[in-house]
């Protein structure tokens, strides 16, 4: 197994007295993807915005790629190569989607407040750069025809699709995916599987948090299950299905 | 304008500004009209704040309610420095030295009208300027950090404290102000000072300071730094994701706002010769805020044309007694009926009823 690219250890976070993340550790290997399942309330949500820096931890460990990260904001932990979609699509409303993608590679850009105001003809270089590189995540998803449209006035599937783009377009080693299935069609994802095998295959390790059950046995390599914020199995998809735990918290058993 | 090269296109509409200021200085200068060259001046330094809560509100999605406060600071500060009166008569060699290197000038005490020294204007314009930055730097550290309601209260309080202040303190003359403000000497005889001679000097620096705030902030929104602040206004949380450093961009922003409304009071101050604790009023800060919502609130030039207007009509006295109550109805009526700006609106209207075809809304 590659070495890990996530490692999680002894996290804990509550809000009040409510323990949602109580004591997990999650390790996830560079290259694969990895998923996160669970009821609802079993803290998979909350678990994400940790890792992301949305959230800081009570105690705990989170490390990338060996960087102790725990309590970094979201925006260091972008420059450190996460990268996040988020459950509702969250695109930048008035702002086409080559904007969009646009800023999701301002951690690529160096420009400063100052310097833009002053001399903008010092950042042009730079940005016709970004603007090329933008093109091209567009072009990687397919959808380069959509780059001048509306981003807020797409369908919710394609909406999804650019935020994806946006995530993926400034390379990071890590992409957060929270629930990225949710609200799409049969079709859309299928098309979605497909799409998370193409970015594992391009050298990028996913850590996914998903409620449909197909998508996951499709695409995860390895999948770990929470409950009441305690992990209580982690393993290969064939592992989890056969696993007694896990089938009584989702089934429901005689002593649950 | 096709054939302009993009770099250039977007400097389109500052050089039809520019041109507009022409037009109407020759105007009105033809027709021997040239008193309202004054509140024409006034009116480009006032616009100056509007010019910054543009970039703060219109773009970063950051209401501020007490900007007429960072007006006030730098007016202010550039009117109590150069009205010193330290005594000529038995000054200390380090005050000769300032002296013989220009940073203090001569003047009169008006008390005693013996010699005195005060600081020279163009060494209190960087002090203003600094002051305004470092109060909006320490002021929006702790109150950037709210969102939408709170942070229009918190900076309404800001203005508050601003205004009781220059009402309290004795060197900013509590509720007089200050007067006898001398003269911004520049270069070639040009000087921002309320001489009925340097009417169309003045005119035409008030506005080329004007359309400089504009080429800084047409600069900055179409950079990275503008991408970034504009996501800020859509999503703040998935900005954050982004990698954009969200609490220090809104900072940035505030701070250069600020710095442009002190501008504007710096300006007022020179021009008018006199300073009053009204440029603090809660009541003027609203006013600005008016301003930038009747002009579209993102849109740069739509603010500019509506501030320049307006203000030039209330400097005129066109609304008498109920000059706030108009701009309290103009920000309620912009809600309303044209949360676009009232120039979209008016050019949509005149697009429809000329039943033309639809052309493209370019954001400025």
């Amino acid at each position: 197994m590659n070495r890990a690219l996530l490692e999680v250890e002894g996290l804990h976070h509550w809000f009040g007295g409510l323990h949602v993340i109580d004591g997990v550790d999650l390790s996830c290997p560079e290259g694969v993807v990895k998923a996160v399942i669970g009821p609802n309330g079993a803290g998979k949500s909350t678990l994400f915005h940790l890792i992301g820096g949305a959230l800081r931890p009570r105690t705990g460990s989170i490390r990338v790629g060996g960087k102790e990260t725990a309590g970094l904001p979201s925006h260091r932990m972008a420059r450190l190569g996460v990268a996040r979609t988020f459950q509702s699509s969250r695109l930048f409303p008035g702002m086409s989607v080559l904007d969009n993608v646009l800023v999701g590679l301002h951690v690529r850009g160096r420009s400063g407040f100052l310097a833009d105001a002053l001399l903008p003809s010092s950042a042009r270089s730079e940005e016709r750069a970004l603007r090329a590189r933008a093109l091209e995540a567009l072009e990687r998803l397919g959808i380069a025809e959509l780059a001048q449209a509306d981003a807020a006035g797409l369908p919710f599937g394609r909406q999804r699709i650019v935020e994806i783009a946006r995530a993926l377009a400034p390379k990071p080693r890590l992409l957060l995916l929270d629930e990225p299935a949710c609200g799409l069609n049969n079709s859309e994802t299928a098309d979605l599987a497909e799409r998370i095998r193409a970015i594992r295959a391009g050298g990028v390790t996913v850590l996914l948090v998903e409620h449909d059950m197909s998508l996951v046995m499709e695409v995860a390599d390895q999948i770990a299950v929470l409950h009441y914020g305690r992990k209580i199995a982690d393993g290969t998809p064939r592992e989890i299905q056969a696993d007694p735990d896990v089938i009584s918290v989702y089934l429901g058993a005689a002593d649950a | 304008m096709r054939a302009l090269p993009p770099g250039l296109r977007r400097y389109a509409a500052l050089a039809g500004l520019c041109a507009a200021v022409v037009l109407v200085q020759v105007l009105l200068s033809a027709l021997h009209a040239e008193q309202y060259l004054v509140q024409l001046t006034m009116a480009a330094w006032y616009s100056l704040v509007a010019v910054g809560l543009c970039l703060l509100m219109g773009h970063t999605g950051q209401v501020s309610m007490g900007h007429g406060g960072f007006l006030a600071i730098g007016g202010y500060a550039s009117a109590v420095l150069t009205t010193l009166a330290i005594p000529a008569a038995g000054a200390s060699g380090t005050a000769l030295l300032l002296r013989s290197l220009g940073i203090l000038a001569a003047r009169q005490d008006p008390a005693t009208g013996a010699d005195a020294l005060a600081v020279a204007p163009w060494a209190a314009f960087p002090c203003a300027l600094l002051l305004a930055a470092a109060v909006a730097f320490l002021v929006g550290i702790p109150v950037l950090r709210l969102k939408g309601h709170y942070l229009a209260m918190a900076t309404l309080a800001f203005g508050f404290i601003v205004s009781r202040l220059l009402l309290g303190l004795k060197f900013c003359g509590e509720a007089d102000g200050i007067s006898g403000i001398p003269a911004f000497r520049l270069f070639a005889g040009l000087a921002v000072s309320g001489k009925k001679a340097l009417r169309v000097p003045n005119y035409y620096e008030a506005w080329a300071v004007v359309a400089l705030a504009c080429f800084l902030s047409v600069n900055l929104m179409g950079s990275r730094t503008g991408r970034a602040l504009r996501a800020i206004h859509g999503d703040e949380e998935a900005a954050a994701a982004m990698g954009i450093d969200t609490a220090r961009a809104k900072l940035s922003v505030f701070v250069l706002s600020a710095v442009l409304s002190a501008l504007g009071g710096v300006g007022i101050a020179h021009f008018g010769g006199g300073i009053g604790p009204g440029e603090a009023a809660v009541l003027k800060s609203v006013r600005y805020v008016a301003l930038v919502a009747a002009g579209g609130m993102g849109s740069l030039w739509g603010t500019l044309a509506v501030s320049s207007v307006l203000t030039f009509l209330s400097l005129r006295g066109v609304f008498g007694l109920y000059d706030d109550a108009v701009f309290g109805a103009i920000l309620v009526a912009a809600m309303l009926f044209a949360p676009e700006g009232v120039p979209r609106a008016l050019a949509g209207g005149a697009r429809r009823a000329a039943s033309l075809p639809r052309g493209r809304g370019r954001p400025a």
